[in-house]
């Protein structure tokens, strides 16, 4: 059996590590926010037969449609360009094409997304509102689930440790976002946010499994074993399913990784680093921190 | 079914049977009901207008903000546009439409047609200085006036959300076309508070914030009915005409946000992803298999019938299936199988305590339902919030992560609970003591 409960100054030092590294990425670097967050254009077009480089692209942009703030990058494999400048109106937006369609004969757009300022920041609004609300319906649910295990600790330290585990696994991914953001343009949009708040919901299955068994075997050992080993054996009997209930989700994920839709890339890789860091948190963090809220408490 | 696990068995088969044939896209079920495609996987528009609802009281906006999704739903069908879904949202002061396009190549025609909607507003005058009463008779009670220097317009309480109906009129006496229109009860009564209050000053008349006239009102009109001739041609008067039977805006809307999507980009992406949840399954049928032997051979079975169901009530329920959707669905595949990993550990342990294996398996599922429940319930609570603080394409997502944590887990309880009474037999030698 594995002493996890002991060694539990080990996995807090990890986590604390993690977290701040995730924490300071965050505060230094911030998110690179998509269009759709902060506001703007998101413009894909395809032009063949040209052997268009980034730069023509550019150059074009700024001395026939004076857009002086695109930032242009190019699928090459198919000679499509994504451009992405300030929010622009709708005839705005017609009469760029039928410029460019001079310009260039084969000009198609593929994709165009105008999103303005007060839209994004609407979207952004509601994404913290909705995180925050996981954050706080999940934990008090678990509370409530676990109201009848209410000795040796009371089931609102269920409900705290379970926000503390879940602002764990949900800081880690989103440093590694900031850092991503920061080194390799990585963008925050809905899909990402969307990763987060899954996350969170999924990395709590691990976690609720283990509270289960601690709650089982406290009601049927009650005051012969002392509350640690209760917690340590606990993790042990749940080990196998805490990690194979996650192992079947990230076979999913891994698929869809390897060979799911490119524009799911980062939307994946999210879920994957979360729901792996919840694996980690409800046996290494969850658990350990249960015996730390009850240390004064006889069992 | 304690009883007769295998007539329930057989009938969850068929109807997984019956979904799958229906759920699939070519063939029979195609053709009863197509599948319905969001805006990424076919192409389209979502496009979000923002509502002024400054000259709208606060009692009003949402009758206003109801109205204008009507007017725009039946603007958008005019434009022959399969399936648009038109809604929109309010916090406080703001209130936003939003209409989503689905399969139109064409997008600056619908902005245009959409947009192009007349706004019609009745406004009382304040004139500065004296005005001119033109010398033109009509029969009409509203008698045409030229305003002269400064004049202050005060928006009246009547707009186009009131008009029922416009005809083509003449003028009888120039002949000069006119737009006859006809307010319902509440307009009539708005209409006549507002031409009593109002005899012998004129009564200005907006369309699409531009004045078209500005006519004296002679005396208060009961009956509701309003003549409006502001020098239109034979044309432009049936072009009133037409827009005014469609409907009215009964507030402005400005085009804030527009996302389009050409089919060609979104064609790709959803056979990638099918692709990626079609190995998806078979990596967790085979690691069910290989880790739980004869029990994840019935954990496979269970998920195959729980795939075909739940696309089942996806289309039942004409879930819009967009790409976040189908990812929705592909993530729940990894974790349907979750409750069956609890139950099949629980089973396992049983079994070491000496249980027969037909207790085993039913205590089992007694005792892992608590964390089957509680993790399944802390997804849904994430799909529920999900729906209701996001718009369109993330909606979609928590749609069918719900719906699938809700078949998973008659999936993973019953079918697979079915499975086991059906085929696990206690061996006919008793246990061992």
């Amino acid at each position: 059996m594995l002493n996890i409960v002991g060694h539990k100054k080990i996995w807090f030092t990890l986590s604390i590590i993690l977290v701040g590294i995730a924490v300071v990425a965050i505060a230094t670097f911030g998110f690179q926010q998509s269009a759709e967050l902060k506001g703007g254009t998101l413009w894909e077009f395809k032009v063949t037969g040209q052997n268009l480089s980034v730069a023509d692209v550019q150059s074009e942009l700024v001395n026939n449609l004076h857009i002086t703030d695109a930032q242009v990058s190019a699928d090459t494999g198919d000679q499509s360009f994504l451009v992405i400048f300030g929010s622009i109106s709708e005839p705005v937006h017609q009469q760029y094409i039928s410029e460019l369609q001079e310009v260039w004969p084969s000009f198609q757009e593929l994709s165009f997304q105008s999103i303005s300022a007060s839209v994004g920041a609407n979207l952004r609004n509601d994404s913290i509102i909705a995180i925050i609300l996981v954050l706080v319906g999940i934990s008090l649910y678990i509370a409530f689930a676990f109201r009848k295990a209410s000795r040796p600790i009371s089931s609102w330290k269920y409900g705290w440790i379970t926000l503390l585990t879940l602002f764990h696994d949900v800081a880690i991914p989103a440093g590694m976002l900031a850092i991503l953001g920061h080194f390799a343009n990585v963008q925050i949009n809905s899909d990402i946010i969307v990763a987060l708040l899954v996350v969170m919901g999924f990395s709590v299955h691990d976690t609720i499994v283990v509270f289960d068994r601690i709650r089982e075997n406290l009601l049927n050992h009650r005051g012969k074993v002392p509350f640690a080993t209760i917690i340590n054996d606990s993790v042990n009997q749940t080990l196998a399913r805490s990690i194979n209930t996650s192992l079947t989700l990230i076979l999913v994920l891994l698929a869809l990784y390897f060979v799911g839709p490119a524009d799911l890339q980062y939307f994946v890789l999210t879920l994957l680093v979360g729901v792996t860091t919840g694996i980690y948190s409800s046996i290494f963090i969850a658990s350990p921190a249960l015996v730390l809220t009850s240390k004064n408490e006889s069992v | 079914m304690r009883r007769h696990p295998g007539l329930f068995l057989s009938l969850i088969i068929i109807l997984a049977i019956i979904a799958g044939v229906f759920v699939y896209p070519k063939g029979v079920g195609e053709k009863v009901e197509p599948w319905k495609l969001g805006l990424d996987l076919v192409g389209g528009s979502h496009l979000v207008y923002q509502i002024d609802l400054s000259n709208v009281s606060s009692t009003d906006q949402s009758s206003v903000i109801a109205g204008l999704r009507d007017v725009i739903e039946k603007r958008v069908n005019l434009f022959g546009i399969s399936q648009p879904d038109i809604y929109t949202s309010q916090s406080g002061n703001q209130a936003q439409l939003f209409v989503d396009l689905a399969g139109i190549t064409n997008i600056s025609d619908a902005i245009n047609e959409i947009g192009q909607t007349p706004l019609l507003q009745f406004e009382t005058v304040v004139t500065a200085a004296s005005t001119t009463p033109s010398s033109t008779a009509s029969s009409s009670p509203l008698n045409a006036l030229s305003a002269a220097s400064t004049t202050q317009y005060i928006p009246t309480n009547l707009t186009g959300q009131y008009i029922t109906g416009a005809t083509l009129t003449f003028d009888p006496t120039t002949n000069a076309p006119t737009v006859s229109i006809s307010f319902n009860s509440q307009g009539a009564t708005l209409f006549q508070q507002i031409t009593a209050a109002n005899v012998g000053k004129p009564l200005a008349i907006f369309l699409d914030g531009q004045l078209i006239e500005a006519p004296t009102v002679q005396q208060a009109i009961s009956g509701g009915q309003a003549v409006i001739s502001g020098g239109f041609t034979v044309a432009s008067a049936q072009q009133l005409v037409e827009r005014f039977n469609a409907g009215a805006l009964p507030a402005p809307i400005t085009l804030e946000s527009q996302q389009t999507i050409s089919p060609s980009l979104g064609s790709n992406s959803p056979d990638k992803l099918i692709v990626a949840g079609i190995i998806g399954t078979l990596l967790v049928m085979l690691f069910m298999i290989f880790y739980y032997r004869l029990l994840g051979i019935f954990a496979a079975l269970a998920l195959i019938i729980y795939i075909a169901l739940t696309l089942g009530v996806f289309k039942l329920i004409s879930v819009t299936l967009s790409l976040a959707g189908l990812a929705g669905f592909v993530l729940t595949i990894g974790t349907a199988v979750d409750a069956n990993v609890l139950i099949f550990e629980r089973i396992k342990e049983e079994l070491k305590r000496g249980l027969p294996k037909s207790s085993a398996i039913e205590e089992g599922f007694r005792r892992a339902w608590p964390s089957i429940r509680d993790s399944n319930t802390s997804t849904i609570i994430t799909s529920i919030i999900l729906y209701f603080f996001t718009s369109s394409f993330v909606q979609g997502f928590a749609l069918t992560l719900g719906i699938g944590t809700l078949v998973s887990l008659f999936s993973a309880i019953t079918t697979t609970r079915l499975f086991l009474r059906f085929f696990l037999k206690d061996d006919k030698t008793p246990p061992k003591a």
